[in-house]
């Protein structure tokens, strides 16, 4: 099985919000892969290994990213993590918009014709939660957003994933080829199934940390360097940012001294009890 | 052209009130572009529905068929689509749901249309404000193709009030073709509290709390004042409580009136949930936790002391009412 995991580098989410001259200040950022994307490489590994003896029979994970050269860090780090296969494709954060990108995308299953493809329901930069299931759309394909859990069954003919939503879980299932996007808790420990791991069988909660070995291994794993016109996209983007600003900063609070203070402070200033 | 298409959420004879937020962005992009709404609304037993929409939309089209007894973006979005054609629609919009982030970006697939995630303000027809970075930020977009799709905030736009005498049509399904999509099960935490992301009041938990036996005293709390249950990512994470009562930016955006962050550290993805609640209490036994930087009362204390005295004071204040 052959599964596609499209991942994006963003600033470093700790970091403090920045503008400089109408736009986010990223001349000092630190660059990480986009939480969301690094499960979901944690969930394409899930899917086809055996978690108890770590042993996987067959089936490939491909990691690819529109992005500029630095970007090709962000892919060495998934495939530290056991990804097999990278792809870069050149372009400037500034020049794609959701469109953009899943044009590329699009031409790139087209490709590479993959069974599944895992992604992260939104990119953390943008917060746009687009791509995904724009592409689907475009492949003519079944979607599951938002999964907390998914159930790979012997026959991966189809995929079964718990969605999150509004009113409690989803179960769906969509027959494959098909997108899935992932939420956090697919990377709790018992979250990702497939017929081959034991049901006992419990992983460390989070995505798993490259090991040495896996770094070493990253340097030497084939990583392709694309460019949009490989792929017949112009960087064209209809989504264009025509200024940023903080948001307002909250008015100081107060600290009270105790319970009997705040509900009266509640009732007679605030006035919301 | 110019009409705004406003796919609506209902559950039996009446409007979400989450449907009511996207029809007041309806509403002020039709202005925008010299259009008129048209509210959408597609599902089984979408008729018994179309009359209250009526009070809110000139347009009401309502897609009937057994076909669509269970939501699925596969089937709802060339619907969608089609009769966004059909009505001349400049911009297609759902509120930003689970249900509305499904469906819109599939539905601007096939419409090949530019879209705005999680719209807070209308700069101007096709120019949009929303936050980014988990709301350390907003920005302004501007869209350019021909038709627009947008998923306005619901806590962002105000309830939208009744006062049209709006004008019920029935569309066709046309083909219904899931693409062999199935929901097996919907598994939901049933509670008689009202929704989160509705609720006046808002009492939420985190880590602090340290297991779901402890979150009984803030539901007393909540029960007291009315208010829905929240909690931090941590919280629900261990599993002290429902993982459909996280607020933040992976879980519900919350406005309320007044917010309770109990035992909570205030890390920006929760506060990328919450900022937006005109009160905020907090109470945490860490005077550095920087919940304190955005609440505007913060009580330095623990929650197993804080709380029974909260309640007991709340009380108190009820009782000489
Ligand atoms: C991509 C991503 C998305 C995320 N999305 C979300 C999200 O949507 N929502 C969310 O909440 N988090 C989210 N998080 C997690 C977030 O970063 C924090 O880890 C989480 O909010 C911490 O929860 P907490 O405040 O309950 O726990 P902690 O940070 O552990 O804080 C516990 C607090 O309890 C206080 N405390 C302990 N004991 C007591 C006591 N007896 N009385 C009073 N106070 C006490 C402590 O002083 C502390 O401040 C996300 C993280 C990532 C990476
Ligand atoms: N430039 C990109 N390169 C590769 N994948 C991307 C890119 N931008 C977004 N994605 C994918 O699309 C998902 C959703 O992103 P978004 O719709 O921008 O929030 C991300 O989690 C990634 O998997």
């Amino acid at each position: 099985m052959k599964i596609l995991v499209p991942l994006k580098r963003v600033p470093d989410p700790e970091l403090k919000t920045k503008i400089k001259d109408g736009s986010i200040d990223l001349s000092g950022a630190s660059w990480v892969v986009n939480p969301f994307d690094e499960y979901a490489v944690e969930t394409a590994l899930r899917l086809l290994e055996n978690g108890e003896s770590g042993a996987r029979d067959g089936g490939e994970v491909v990691v690819v990213t529109i992005g500029p050269a630095d970007a090709a860090q962000q892919l060495r780090s998934a495939l530290a993590m056991g990804a097999d296969r990278a792809i870069r494709v050149d372009g400037e954060d500034k020049a794609l918009d959701s469109r953009t990108v899943v044009a590329v995308l699009q031409a790139v299953i087209a490709e590479e014709k993959p069974d599944l493809v895992v992604m992260g329901k939104q990119a953390v930069d943008g917060d746009a939660n687009q791509v995904g299931q724009m592409l689907a759309a475009k492949l003519g394909w079944p979607q599951a957003t938002f999964a907390a859990s998914v159930e790979l069954p012997a026959d991966k003919a189809t995929i079964l994933v718990g969605r999150e939503v509004d009113a409690g879980v989803e179960y769906k299932r969509i027959p494959l080829p098909g997108v899935v996007t992932v939420d956090l808790r697919i990377v709790s420990p018992k979250a990702v199934k497939n017929s081959v791991t034991p049901d006992s069988f419990a992983y460390g909660d989070g995505p798993r940390y490259a090991s040495l070995k896996g770094i070493m291994a990253a340097k030497k794993k084939p990583l392709a360097e694309k460019k949009l016109s490989d792929y017949g996209a112009t960087p064209a983007p209809v989504i264009v940012e025509k200024g940023v600003e903080l948001p307002p900063p909250r008015k100081a609070g107060q600290k009270v001294d105790d319970i009997p203070t705040l509900v009266k402070k509640l009732v007679e200033e605030a006035k919301a009890v | 052209m110019g009409n705004v298409l406003a796919y609506c959420e209902f559950g039996g004879s009446t409007l979400k009130s989450s449907a009511l937020s996207n029809l007041s962005f309806a509403r002020a992009a039709a202005a925008a572009h010299g259009g008129e709404v048209i509210a959408l609304l597609v599902g089984q037993g979408a008729s018994a529905a179309g009359a209250d929409a009526a009070r809110y939309a000139a347009k009401v089209v309502v897609v009937d068929d057994a076909a669509l007894e269970h939501y699925l973006a596969e089937t709802h979005a060339p619907i969608v689509a089609r009769l966004a054609g059909e009505h001349g629609a400049s911009v297609v919009s759902a509120t930003a749901t689970t249900l509305g982030k499904d469906l819109m970006p599939r539905v601007a697939g096939l419409l090949d249309a530019g879209m705005a995630s999680d719209v807070s303000k209308l700069a101007a027809g096709n120019q949009f404000v929303r936050p980014i970075l988990a709301g350390n930020a907003y920005s302004t977009v501007e869209v350019s193709t021909d038709v627009i799709c947008a998923t306005p905030r619901q806590t962002e736009w105000p309830a939208a009030e009744p006062g049209h005498a709006g004008v019920v049509t029935t569309a066709p399904a046309g083909d219904v073709d899931a693409l062999g999509a199935v929901v097996e099960r919907i598994e939901s935490s049933k509670s008689d509290r009202p929704e989160l992301t509705d609720a006046k009041v808002v009492v939420a938990g985190g880590r602090g709390m340290k297991s779901g036996e402890n979150f009984k005293v803030l539901e007393e709390l909540a029960d007291l004042l009315g208010a829905a249950m929240g909690a931090s990512r941590a919280a629900t994470d261990a599993g002290m409580v429902p993982a459909d009562w996280q607020v933040g930016q992976t879980g519900k955006i919350v406005a309320p009136e007044l917010y309770f962050a109990v035992a909570i550290s205030g890390a920006i993805q929760h506060l990328a949930g919450m900022k937006g609640s005109k009160t905020i209490v907090a109470i945490n036994k860490d005077p550095e936790a920087p919940i304190f930087q955005v609440a505007d009362y913060g009580v330095v204390t623990t929650w197993e002391k804080a709380v029974p005295e909260l309640i007991e004071e709340i009380k108190k204040v009820k009782a000489a009412r």
